[in-house]
């Protein structure tokens, strides 16, 4: 075999090789992309009914929760930026952080410190090769995360809210939150949101409301706001954590589809260039036998 | 006349149907909810929800905290983990 087909034969191996990796975890992602809308589907009726009855207290009491009012001169604002623990899913986790940045350049424009909490290893990364200071950071569950991983970044990131940010060196004014929402299939979007104090509400599905209920609170008002906004957080990031999942493996599908795409035209051309070397091959050696046996045929011809 | 109710967790819906009555505890003591309640909005404590199904049968429900609101003749329970 000549040297240039065994070269193209070999890159074929190769490309074949990776394309049945690429295939298999387009496949997988695939599979998991469902299993991930499931979950968002099943976490929203409560995140739905918490967030009627967040707008519920919230509208009708008159209450000065810490968790409500803006501060006056807020100085710290926290960041909570949800990305990837892998690669291989495009622009996925960079997407994100780019919003992250944009957002952390928009708060210092208005004078605030940005302290980072991060999710997922890809951002902790980008921020750990920049030598960038994080304030928390939490990987491995990115693509199916849990509750009880939910309810840890909370936690986190209320403490450092409740903790008081003029004299406090972690305290915090301001929580931000960067997720990817998964539109469809074909469509995620990076997106920022504030997530205390208080901004209008957000859900996945209109609340089923016509006017909210006057409700009596047990005990009252403020011992309810004090139960409620923890969860509520709590829930706000866990739907954020899912949405996110169920865009990660979206984008990991389509990034692994066209790279089968593209290996499959890198078969088909490098098969052409086999074949072309191979038929040279194939030519060359018959015009050399033909041009030897003329050669010999004349040899013989001449000594007669 | 019958109350709507949904029990939710983070991570699912644990139970939705029609009853009669939703009895739950609070941090201000039991409360009983029948039909043509008054909207309200209690936290829970440890404990039991039951609920009186349409047609007599009792189910019962280990709640660990959370939140109870009654609207309209709809019940909601919200809870961590229930079982």
């Amino acid at each position: 075999m000549g040297a240039q087909l065994r070269v193209y034969r070999r890159r074929m191996r190769s490309v074949k090789a990776t394309k049945k990796i690429t295939k298999a975890m387009e496949l997988i992602s695939a599979s998991r992309i469902v299993k991930a809308q499931q979950r968002v589907a099943a976490s929203t009726p409560y995140a739905n009914e918490l967030t009627r009855a967040v707008s519920a207290v919230a509208t009708y009491s008159s209450t000065n929760h810490p968790l409500t009012t803006p501060p006056e001169n807020p100085k710290r604002a926290a960041i909570l930026i949800i990305s990837a623990d892998r690669g291989m899913a495009g622009a996925y986790s960079n997407n994100a952080v780019k919003e992250g940045e944009q957002l952390a350049s928009l708060l210092r424009e208005r004078g605030l410190d940005v302290s980072s909490y991060l999710v997922g290893r890809k951002a902790v990364n980008y921020y750990k090769f920049r030598n960038r200071p994080v304030a928390g950071a939490w990987t491995g569950f990115s693509d199916s995360p849990t509750y009880e991983k939910a309810k840890e970044v909370a936690d986190a990131l209320i403490t450092a809210f409740l903790a008081d940010a003029q004299t406090h060196a972690h305290g915090i004014d301001e929580i931000h939150i960067v997720y990817t929402e998964f539109k469809s299939m074909l469509t995620q979007n990076a997106l920022a949101k504030r997530m205390l104090p208080l901004e209008v509400v957000e859900s996945t599905m209109p609340i089923p409301t016509g006017l909210l209920p006057m409700y009596e609170f047990e005990p009252n008002a403020a011992t309810v706001l004090d139960a409620l906004l923890p969860r509520y957080i709590e829930a706000r990031i866990f739907n954020a954590m899912l949405q996110s999942a169920a865009s990660e493996h979206a984008a990991r599908r389509r990034a692994m589809k066209s790279a089968t795409d593209n290996a499959d035209d890198l078969i088909k051309s490098l098969t052409r260039l086999a074949n072309a070397a191979r038929q040279a091959e194939i030519t060359q050696e018959i015009s050399e036998i033909v041009g030897g046996a003329d050669a010999l045929a004349s040899a013989s011809a001449g000594s007669e | 006349m019958t109350l709507n109710v949904e029990l939710v967790s983070p991570v699912e819906r644990l139970w939705s149907g029609e009853a009669v009555m939703v009895s739950a505890r609070t941090v201000e003591g039991d409360l009983g909810i029948l039909t043509g309640h008054a909207p309200i909005f209690g936290v829970l404590v440890d404990g039991k929800v039951s609920i009186k199904v349409t047609g007599g049968e009792n189910v019962e429900f280990n709640v660990r905290g959370g939140f109870l609101s009654v609207s309209n003749d709809r019940v909601s329970i919200l809870t961590e983990s229930a079982n």
